[in-house]
């Protein structure tokens, strides 16, 4: 990029007598002898350099930081709150056992105003999706094109059951995150948008508008969250979410959207199913509730780094500057 | 025909003693025996014993593959390079499920690679076949069945075929002399392509053989040759001829070689003894050794660094995986039920986490495989070859005389070129042109000649006088043509004005010795009426040319006489003169004279002698020293001036002493006892005294075009030059002077065994004691130069080295030849003089080991072959001698002078090649110190190799948690989507391909439209990649599908991120070379920043000439 250049330009040779090379362009070429620019490291050169990063980065950083500190996000842990006092001891047992009740009451508290839309994450922590055999675990093919295909040899053991194939197939779509919120501010439940949640382009070609579910979470153990097979796969957003798999063990994705304001002090009752089963692996469960910014959420981080980046070249710049001075004198004196 | 055959001269009376004894020698004795089995039944080829013992026919095949075996033998070849063999495993496991990847994108590269490498091979093996096929296709004549001469194939040829070979060709196998076109069986050969030697060698057939002329007297002929088994031997034969029941021996004199010529000769006949492989040119071919570059064997090093980084990663990677997966699997218990670890193949099986650890580190290996870079071989690959075509292309190293460019004959030794620290060159044909020029004489104890020689020009620059024209034209006449060999310029005696002389009567002795005295041959050109002249020396052949401007014009030589053509001035025109010439005392390195007795018309008796000055004075008698003072004086200013010189005296006989001389001298030449050559000596001795001096010769020995200013840069460059030559010491050191590798102001130390001890202990002949005695005096001569050495260091004085054979000998030895080369590396040049091929090889060996430095080896004949292998760069001259050496070598010019481009600009341009150029060619040849950098290896030493990964590895750092401590799991747009593995991948590459491409820009120094095009080609290919690959049906692109344009580019954070990341990794390698620049630059930087300032001087920067200084003293110190 930008490395402080100040160019001086190549002259080339006087034309040559020889016929053999033809074309300038290619003589210039194979006698090494391109007109060229020769970045010189100078000092003022390298302090102009510095100095004009740092006059960059620190707005940017300033920007971004704001951007990020006007984002408002509550983030609630409800895993470990959610299992009864007496399976306190035995959560895998209580998540495990359908015959006990599931639902769970959380109250949130709005500190700052909220403006809509505000987006509904769950997030959870130590979770692989990114374990190569569970990547692995799907079938592009089929969750396009349906029964049809037979490319699934990918998804075992979640292939087939009972001598049937399962749509969609796979441990990625079987291990489907099931709890369910529900958002009551007062008395009135919150209205939740749950569409237009997964990327479009997903929608509109990877997940088959004409396949619906088969087969699916009817083997002897249950993974996930159970599909409607009436709804075709490219309306099964929760799935198509799902099915777009974090990078990192620890992730956020997205629910729905509350498409009214809230405001400071605002109480939220959030009613939820604690159906998943992380505790066998020691995961956390996190709902989120965050507004947007034009940078997306919160996170502190890019403006920091931008402002940290930008001051260090400030700093460069002036050291730099010193040392210069220092040794030009130095170089003067020894003339002398 | 026979009588055109009589006007041949009978030379082998006239070549009188020196090489015309077919001695028996004591191996003769072994014929038949082990090594000595072959038997050829001339003239019948098809003979039942003959098809028995089969032996090979001519075909001969240069090419390392045939077309069956090129498939399996050059993958062998291929898969010796360690990183290949990775590849292939990798490929071969990639087809089972392990692979993390398609096989496809691991097979491609590799493929790719091998193949491209495959078809560099393939290409330059076709290259030799079609020589081979060229040559075995040409004709000769070879006699048949018919009992007629027909021409056919040389592959066709079979041992104990007659051929015919015509004047000027080549011949087809190795033959022996049967008979030639004159009638004593001799004939002249050109062994040129084998020892680099130009001039013509005699060989002469037995006189049995020697009445074979025509196509009827071969019908009778049959004979049978038993003689030693093919070796590699040039010089050296045994065999004998059977023919009517007798033997004969037949040693080297009669064999003719594949690979010289005819000269001189209408036509010879020769029986084939070795054909094809058997034959001693092709046996002595060694297969070139395959050399590497430096910079490839630390490739090599780094990969296995690398390789075991790899190991380790994917080693500690699949532990953890192993643990991990263990504990998702205990006591019925599922842990990380998502994986369904209770149903499971053995790639991830709690039950077996060993097993599926190990399977995930082969895994691992693969993943990670980007560690080992195998698109560095491509691109190093690529690169190399255009910069070999870059060396063959460039219009500055382009011989228009001879119409050759230089040549890149390998490419894997480029980047050598710029580390080089020692050269080691060949003396004649390269240094010099091996052509002699008269200059200069002392005729009468005046000296003539006005030309000025390079050496006195040298000098006279060096002392900043103001410099004359060019010898050649300044008092040249109006149209008078330069003749090859003459240089001299002299009104007194030229154009016949040396009559008007006060001694004109010595002069025209002077230049009558000249005429007469010599064995040279004159080859008139029927068209143009010219005469050359065909001499075993040059120094002869300029003699006898300049004895002819002068107007003493040899033309016509026989048997017995010797035909001059002068100006009589008596008669105010031109006559012949007929000189009978009597005997012939050859030259010879003991003699170090040659003299010829002749009659002339007069009936005058005369010895007529030239020799050096060492061996003539002591011969003068006491009349004869009339001007001795003045010779002597000038044959030392001769000498300074790097001129070699020539004592030139006759005597004239009286008939009765002749007579009685004759008789002896006869008696002993015939006589075949061991004693022969030392009695023929002794008489010679006898009558080469009382020698009346006439003058003194000097010869130019010509320094190709641009020699000393060559060594000068070079020398600039602080590379050492050493000379091995195969000259006398006073030669050598008048070529040293010459080419500005000796100078005045240096101190010299000779090592030498020519002192009076040493000869006196030789008279004795204990061989023992000699090899005693001469091995105390050079190691007391060794130490006497290094306390001179240390002694001088104060002063800044420089030494010069000058070392003969014999003394190399003794100092390669195990126990010394530390100290010598210590003294050696000490010295600022080093002349090796009277060394054998062998012994230039063993020096090139021993440098080499000893520094550890880059040697180069230059030089021009087939002596210099071995030290061209030997070397880390072994550099041909392809000027006027032979192919041999260039065959051999790795680069070849057509002169030495473009050493200097090839080494300072291409060297320095090839060592820097990831930058491709730094500075401009005219800036690496203005400041040739430019080149340390490449002989300290700055930019390819450890400490910039882990320094560059010690870069890469932040960058990485950087790189990764940057990025994901700014994109993971907040929203990374307004729409509240947040960042998943192909969002994150993306983010990620984008981040490396930016890096990657501006980390190369800010090496760059030099910027031409090549380098804005590739690299930012590279990042504008990577966004275009992305929204095509993005646009792709998703069956095809699956995660990549429309990231780009969906999710990446409408997202501010991405593009945000992309800045913060590229610059933060940008930012440790710009503010060190900032600094570095600025605070202790390395050359180039300062030469850069000295241009862009604009500073126009000759003078160094200051800031080099600091450096510089410093380095000396540090030098100094560590030796």
């Amino acid at each position: 990029m930008d490395n402080g250049s100040a160019s001086t330009v190549e002259r080339s040779d006087p034309p040559t007598r020889k016929p053999l090379w033809r074309s300038q362009a290619i003589n210039k070429f194979t006698q090494q002898n391109l007109p060229a620019c020769k970045p010189v490291l100078t000092p003022t050169w390298v302090i102009l350099t510095f100095l004009l990063i740092g006059t960059i980065f620190i707005p940017i950083g300033l920007v971004s930081l704001h951007a990020s500190r006007s984002v408002v996000e509550i983030v609630d842990r409800y895993d470990i709150d959610c299992v009864p006092e007496q399976f306190k001891s035995n959560k895998l047992g209580y998540i495990k056992d359908s015959s006990y009740p599931k639902n769970c009451s959380r109250t949130l508290k709005v500190n700052r105003h909220m403006k809509a839309p505000i987006y509904i994450y769950y997030q959870l922590d130590n979770y692989y999706q990114n374990h190569r055999r569970y990547v692995k675990s799907r079938s592009n093919q089929q969750l396009l094109h349906g029964l049809g295909s037979n490319k699934t040899s990918l998804c075992k053991p979640e292939q087939s059951n009972n001598g049937l194939p399962i749509v969609p197939c796979g441990l990625v779509a079987w291990s489907l995150f099931n709890d369910t919120y529900k958002f009551i501010r007062g008395k009135s439940e919150l209205n939740v948008n749950r569409k237009n949640i997964a990327w479009k382009s997903d929608r509109d070609h990877k997940f088959g508008k004409h396949v619906y579910p088969f087969n699916f979470q009817n083997g002897t153990l249950i993974g996930g969250g159970k599909l409607n097979s009436s709804v075709p796969l490219s309306d099964q957003e929760d799935l198509i979410v799902w099915m777009r798999t974090a990078a990192l063990p620890s992730f956020r994705k997205l629910y729905g959207r509350i498409e009214e304001n809230l405001h400071a002090n605002d109480v939220i009752v959030v009613n939820l199913m604690n159906n998943y089963n992380t505790y066998s692996f020691g995961g956390k469960k996190k709902l989120v509730l965050s507004t947007s910014s034009w940078l997306g959420g919160k996170n502190d981080f890019p403006g920091f780094a931008y402002i940290f980046v930008g001051s260090y070249c400030i700093v460069i710049a002036i050291v730099f500057m010193l040392l210069h001075v220092k040794n030009s004198r130095n170089t003067h004196v020894g003339y002398n | 025909m026979p009588e055109e055959r009589r006007k041949m001269i009978h030379f082998r009376k006239l070549y009188s003693f020196a090489c015309f004894h077919s001695k028996y020698e004591h191996s003769h004795s072994q014929i038949g025996q082990k090594g000595y089995s072959r038997v050829v039944y001339c003239n019948d080829p098809y003979h039942s014993e003959a098809v028995e013992l089969n032996y090979r026919g001519n075909y001969v095949s240069t090419t390392k593959y045939s077309a069956a075996n090129f498939i399996p033998k050059s993958l062998f070849e291929q898969f010796r390079r360690v990183a290949n063999i990775y590849f292939l495993v990798v490929a071969c496991v990639s087809f089972s499920p392990l692979a993390p990847f398609s096989f496809l994108s691991i097979l491609a590269p590799l493929i790719v690679v091998i193949g491209a490498t495959m078809a560099k091979e393939g290409v330059e093996d076709w290259r030799r076949r079609k020589q081979d096929i060229e040559e075995n296709n040409r004709k000769v004549k070879v006699y048949g069945s018919n009992y007629m001469f027909h021409e056919t194939n040389w592959k066709e040829l079979r041992v104990g075929d007659i051929v015919k070979v015509r004047k000027d060709e080549y011949f087809p196998a190795d033959l022996v002399l049967l008979s030639s076109s004159h009638e004593d069986g001799v004939c002249y050969v050109e062994t040129m392509n084998l020892d680099g030697e130009t001039n013509l060698k005699l060989k002469h057939a037995l006189e049995v053989t020697s009445h074979l002329h025509d196509e009827n007297s071969f019908k009778k002929f049959t004979a049978v040759i038993k003689c030693e088994d093919p070796n590699e031997k040039l010089y050296s034969f045994v065999g004998n001829l059977s023919c009517d029941g007798k033997e004969y021996p037949l040693s080297i004199q009669q064999l003719l070689l594949r690979g010289s010529k005819l000269k001189n000769t209408e036509y010879v006949f020769g029986v084939v003894i070795f054909a094809g492989h058997d034959t001693k040119v092709v046996q002595n071919a060694t297969d070139p050794p395959s050399k590497r570059s430096k910079i490839e064997k630390k490739m090599d090093k780094i990969v296995y660094i690398l390789f075991s980084t790899l190991v380790l990663i994917a080693f500690v990677g699949s532990l953890f995986f192993g643990i991990e997966t263990k504990k998702d699997f205990s006591d019925g218990n599922l842990r990380r039920w998502y994986l369904h670890p209770d149903d499971t193949t053995v790639f991830y099986d709690p039950k077996r986490p060993s097993l599926s650890a190990f399977l995930h580190f082969l895994t691992a290996l693969m993943l990670y495989g980007y560690l080992i870079p195998i698109s560095l071989y491509v691109s190093i690959e690529i690169v190399k070859v255009l910069q070999s075509s870059f060396i063959n292309q460039d219009r500055h190293m382009y011989d228009e005389e001879t119409d050759k460019p230089a040549h890149a004959r390998t490419s894997n030794l480029n980047e050598e070129l710029g580390q080089v620290d020692t050269i080691l060159s060949d003396k004649t044909g390269t240094l010099t042109c091996n052509s002699m020029e008269f200059v200069k004489c002392s005729i009468a104890g005046t000296a003539y000649g006005r030309g000025m020689t390079e050496v006195e020009r040298s000098l006279a620059r060096r002392r900043g006088d103001p410099l004359p024209e060019t010898g050649h034209d300044v008092q040249g006449h109006e149209g008078e043509k330069s003749v090859r060999g003459f240089n001299f310029r002299d009104e007194r005696i030229m154009h016949g004005q040396w009559f008007n002389e006060p001694h004109w009567d010595i002069i025209q002795k002077f230049f009558r010795v000249l005429a007469i005295c010599h064995t040279v041959i004159p080859d008139k050109n029927e068209e143009s009426g010219e005469i050359m002249y065909r001499a075993e020396s040059p120094d002869e052949a300029a003699f006898v040319i300049a004895a002819k401007e002068i107007g003493f014009e040899f033309f016509r030589v026989t048997q017995t006489s010797i035909s001059l053509r002068e100006l009589d001035y008596e008669i105010g025109e031109k006559v012949v003169r007929k000189y009978k010439r009597l005997h012939v005392l050859e030259f010879s390195s003991s003699r170090k004279r040659m003299s010829v007795i002749v009659r002339n018309a007069e009936n005058q008796l005369f010895l007529l002698c030239k020799g050096a000055d060492s061996v003539m004075f002591q011969r003068l008698s006491k009349n004869g020293r009339q001007f001795e003072t003045q010779t002597k004086d000038h044959i030392k200013k001769y000498a300074e001036a790097g001129l070699r010189t020539m004592i030139i005296a006759y005597r004239e006989l009286g008939e009765e002493e002749y007579k009685s001389w004759d008789v002896e001298f006869s008696k002993a030449k015939t006589s075949v006892t061991t004693e022969h050559d030392v009695s023929v000596d002794e008489l010679a001795d006898k009558i080469e005294r009382d020698l009346i001096l006439l003058g003194a010769t000097a010869v130019e020995d010509k320094l190709q075009k641009g020699v000393p200013e060559c060594i000068d840069k070079l020398s600039q460059a602080r590379i050492k030059l050493w000379v091995l030559t195969g000259d006398k010491m006073e030669t050598a050191i008048n070529i040293g002077y010459a080419c500005s590798l000796l100078r005045e102001d240096m101190k010299q130390i000779v090592i030498t065994l020519d002192s009076p001890d040493i000869d006196a202990l030789e008279k004795q002949g204990d061989k023992e004691a000699i090899a005693k005695a001469s091995f105390e005096s050079i190691k007391k001569q060794i130490r006497e130069g290094m306390s001179q050495i240390k002694s001088a260091k104060e002063n800044d004085v420089k030494f010069g080295l000058i070392i003969d054979g014999k003394s190399l000998d003794f100092s390669l030895k195990k126990d010394i030849d530390n100290s010598f080369f210590e003294l050696a590396i000490n010295c600022a040049s080093v002349i090796c003089c009277r060394s054998s091929p062998k012994q230039k090889a063993l020096v090139t060996r021993l440098l080499k080991g000893e520094t550890g430095k880059t040697t180069l080896a230059i030089g021009d004949g087939a002596n210099d072959v071995s030290m061209l292998q030997e070397a880390d760069i072994g550099v041909g001259i392809s000027g006027v001698e032979g192919m041999q050496a260039v065959m051999a070598s790795d680069f070849s010019i057509a002169q030495f002078r473009f050493l200097e481009r090839l080494l300072l600009v291409h060297g320095h341009w090839c060592y820097r090649r990831i930058a491709m150029m730094d500075v401009s060619a005219q800036l690496c040849v203005k400041y040739p110190f430019l080149y340390l950098e490449g002989v300290e290896n700055i930019l390819f030493g450890w400490s910039c190799i882990l320094g560059w990964m010690f870069n890469g590895f932040l960058t990485s750092i950087i790189i990764f948690f940057w990025t994901t401590k700014s994109m993971i799991k907040q929203a990374f747009q307004r729409d509240g989507q947040v960042v998943d593995y192909e969002v994150l991948g993306v983010t990620m590459y984008t981040c490396v391909v930016w890096a990657v491409n501006c980390q190369m820009a800010i090496s760059i120094n030099y910027f031409t439209w090549i380098q804005h095009f590739f690299v930012w080609g590279s990042v504008a290919l990577w966004y275009t990649f992305l929204v095509i690959y993005g646009y792709l049906p998703p069956e095809m692109s699956t995660t990549a599908y429309r990231v780009f344009v969906e999710a990446c580019a409408p997202s501010v954070l991405y593009w945000l991120i992309t800045l913060l990341v590229v610059i933060c990794t940008l930012l440790p390698n710009f503010t060190f070379r900032a600094f570095q620049t600025q605070f202790r630059p390395m050359y180039h930087d300062m030469i850069q920043i000295n241009e862009f300032e604009g500073v126009e001087t000759d003078e160094l920067p200051r800031r080099v000439r600091k450096k510089l200084h410093l380095m000396e003293r540090l030098m100094q110190r560590n030796s």
